[in-house]
């Protein structure tokens, strides 16, 4: 099997559990036509334009059509062009989707999947760049996942078509020339089970999406100056897998917890509040967050870049850490 | 009682019907303003005709969504007395074992899929259970209620769009009663009859008298028989009234006592019945199905307020799947 984009993975797992099940349908802004990213390039054309369907520009009201497909028999995959649009969707996600199993006590559950795509690269700006999942995990009865490679794409967004309930399934545009060569063999993921993305001793570095090839590239670097860096790819952020991190936590007792999004209310603000409650004693230094600063992405490449984590972030973070920790 | 023409006749099982939402709102607001029913019901007092008429012509297997306003809807379309009064106590024996209330009752069996406190919300999710039906090849419709407040919001718009260009089997049933929450029609936009907004999309549409019940079995028979043709979606506005406040404890200092008086008059109780009298059936008659309906609600009340409270332990069933698989909580 030969490399394939994360973009090439992700239709090939669209494709996969369209053959695999009737009623798995996708919608959204020009999927029919392949989508913004093309990632639905030629699957209308094979499986038919009423199960690769082209919606009006309707956040609200096709995320709404989705949530009522869901509960009556169809696993609709939704695409939403940008997360920053999925503001327009949100009363449906929020208020809907998220809420159905529960108000109406176990009668009715939503299979449903949204596809989106966030993060900030190439000078996209403020309005499509953003990268909102904090908001989505405060909301009970969500499932939301984040890959960070194609192959952990292709099992999540699978496992997330399989799971019964109402997943955001979010995508980095950064990502999508990651090129792998896809292991057949390989288990599709448990959604809310997370990976150790590499082994090490000194140091937990926990993260998910894109910035998970960026703590790879840290550990690397970091490994010459004899720091083992252990990284841990969430890759499930509601569910949580606490159990990887305290096992993890409790062998390194140091952790660095990174994100793209605004440090400020972010996600990994609850990883630290979740250590500190669960795991105090085993630390030997406070958790340090490494996020973005409090700004919207700007537009012109040197200011995103300014602004923008990276490796370069983590690595300065992880050997403050390291000095600060008393041996 | 032979004598009765088979029109007139098959409307007396409808009358009774009225009543029966009619004395079921009536125990939501006694049980409410007294403190025994927790946050806010909405009652549909006045506007029963609508939900009889337009359920009447609906098959079990077809879906129904209301807004917040949806006692009526839910009993019309089949659900229990019982267990629909027990939710708005929030009981364990209530539709949703407590967790929906008087704006979220979902009765999966008879086809009723939600109320919504969001005003508008329902509106795609009809829709979206209209174009799984076209999906997947059954013969079902999809109904929503909703007011005539529900046209401010986008999400109304962009439905009826969806709805028309993908031809969904979804009938849109709009309740004007010429006020939304506390404040007049007038006041919330310069188009005075909702079905215009249905025609730029070219899907078909009728405004009727929707306090004449005959008149709304006759709308939504039409309107059914179009939708569930294959014609596409349909918007049946029914003018109306609505004789209670916004919500239970509202004391609508924003309407006369004439205009409520005029209202009242039309009730569509009250019109069915007179209607009924001049077709020769007999008072006694009348009175005999309200009272029976009486005493129907009122033991199903009663049964509801002494069943079982709701299992505080239960509180976590049904965030997801299974509680233990999602261990959210650390």
């Amino acid at each position: 099997m030969a490399e394939q984009s994360f973009i090439e993975i992700l239709r090939r797992a669209l494709d996969e559990e369209l053959e695999r099940d009737p009623t798995v349908h996708l919608l959204g802004e020009d999927v029919a036509a392949g989508g913004a990213f093309g990632v639905t390039r030629g699957l209308a054309d094979k499986h038919g334009a009423t199960r690769v369907r082209n919606t009006p520009i309707s956040e609200a009201a096709i995320t709404g059509l989705t949530t009522g497909a869901a509960i009556s028999g169809l696993k609709p995959v939704l695409e939403i062009m940008f997360i920053d649009f999925a503001t327009l969707a949100l009363d449906t996600l929020l208020n809907q989707s998220a809420k159905y199993r529960y108000m109406s006590g176990g009668q009715l559950a939503v299979p449903m999947v949204v596809r989106t795509q966030a993060g900030a690269a190439g000078g996209a700006a403020a309005q499509h760049s953003q990268s909102l999942e904090a908001w989505f995990t405060h909301i009970p009865g969500l499932v939301v996942v984040a890959p960070s490679t194609p192959g952990e794409a292709y099992g999540l967004l699978k496992s997330a078509i399989r799971l019964g309930e109402p997943v955001l399934y979010i995508e980095h545009k950064r990502l999508y020339t990651m090129r792998e060569t896809l292991d057949e063999s390989a288990a599709l993921p448990v959604i809310g089970e997370a990976r150790i993305a590499r082994e090490g001793e000194d140091v937990t570095l926990i993260t998910y999406s894109a910035m998970v090839n960026d703590a790879l590239n840290a550990a690397s670097e970091l490994e010459a100056l004899g720091i083992s860096v252990e990284v841990i790819d969430l890759r499930s952020l509601l569910p949580l897998d606490m159990d990887t991190i305290a096992r993890s936590v409790c062998k390194t007792h140091r952790v660095v917890v990174a994100h793209e999004a605004v440090t400020n209310g972010g996600f990994g603000a609850e990883i630290a509040a979740r250590i500190g409650e669960q795991l105090f004693d085993e630390l030997d230094a406070p958790v340090t967050r490494i996020g973005c600063r409090f700004a919207p992405i700007p537009f012109a490449p040197e200011l995103e870049r300014t602004l923008l984590p990276g490796t370069p972030d983590l690595i300065s973070g992880i050997r403050r850490l390291m000095n600060l920790a008393a041996d | 009682m032979n004598d009765l023409a088979p029109e007139t006749s098959e409307l007396l099982p409808h009358y009774a019907e009225l009543w029966r939402i009619r004395w079921f709102e009536s125990h939501v607001q006694r049980l409410a303003a007294r403190g025994e029913i927790a946050g806010f019901p909405h009652l549909s007092t006045g506007q029963e005709a609508v939900a009889v008429g337009v359920c009447a012509q609906l098959q079990q297997s077809d879906t129904v969504y209301t807004s917040h306003r949806g006692h009526g809807h839910v009993l019309a379309k089949g659900a229990d007395l019982e267990a629909t009064f027990a939710e708005i106590l929030g009981k364990q024996s209530g539709l949703c074992q407590g967790r929906g209330g008087s704006m979220h009752l979902v009765d999966a069996e008879q086809g009723v899929l939600g109320a919504t406190g969001v005003v508008g919300g329902n509106l795609p999710l009809a829709a979206g259970s209209a174009w799984a039906a076209q999906a997947l090849g059954r013969d079902d419709i999809s109904v929503v209620f909703f007011g005539d407040g529900a046209t401010g919001a986008g999400v109304f718009h962009e439905t009826l769009n969806l709805a028309a260009l993908w031809s969904l089997p979804v009938l849109f049933v709009c309740e004007n009663n010429g006020v939304a929450e506390f404040t007049s029609r007038e006041e919330h936009s310069n188009v005075n009859f909702v079905s215009a907004f249905a025609e730029p999309y070219a899907i078909a549409n009728q405004t009727i008298d929707g306090n004449f019940l005959p008149t709304v079995l006759a709308g939504a028979r039409a309107a059914v028989a179009e939708v569930r043709g294959g014609n596409g979606p349909y918007l049946l506005e029914c003018m109306t009234y609505r004789l209670a406040g916004h919500y239970v404890g509202d004391s609508q200092q924003y309407r006369s006592k004439e205009a409520l008086a005029e209202m009242r008059e039309k009730c569509p109780i009250e019109r069915l019945g007179r209607h009924l009298v001049e077709q020769g059936v007999q008072q006694q008659r009348l009175d005999r199905l309200r009272d029976e309906q009486q005493s129907a609600v009122e033991a199903a009340v009663e049964r509801a307020r002494k069943a079982a409270p709701t299992d505080p332990a239960s509180v976590m069933d049904y965030v997801y799947r299974s509680p233990d698989f999602y261990a959210i909580e650390g």
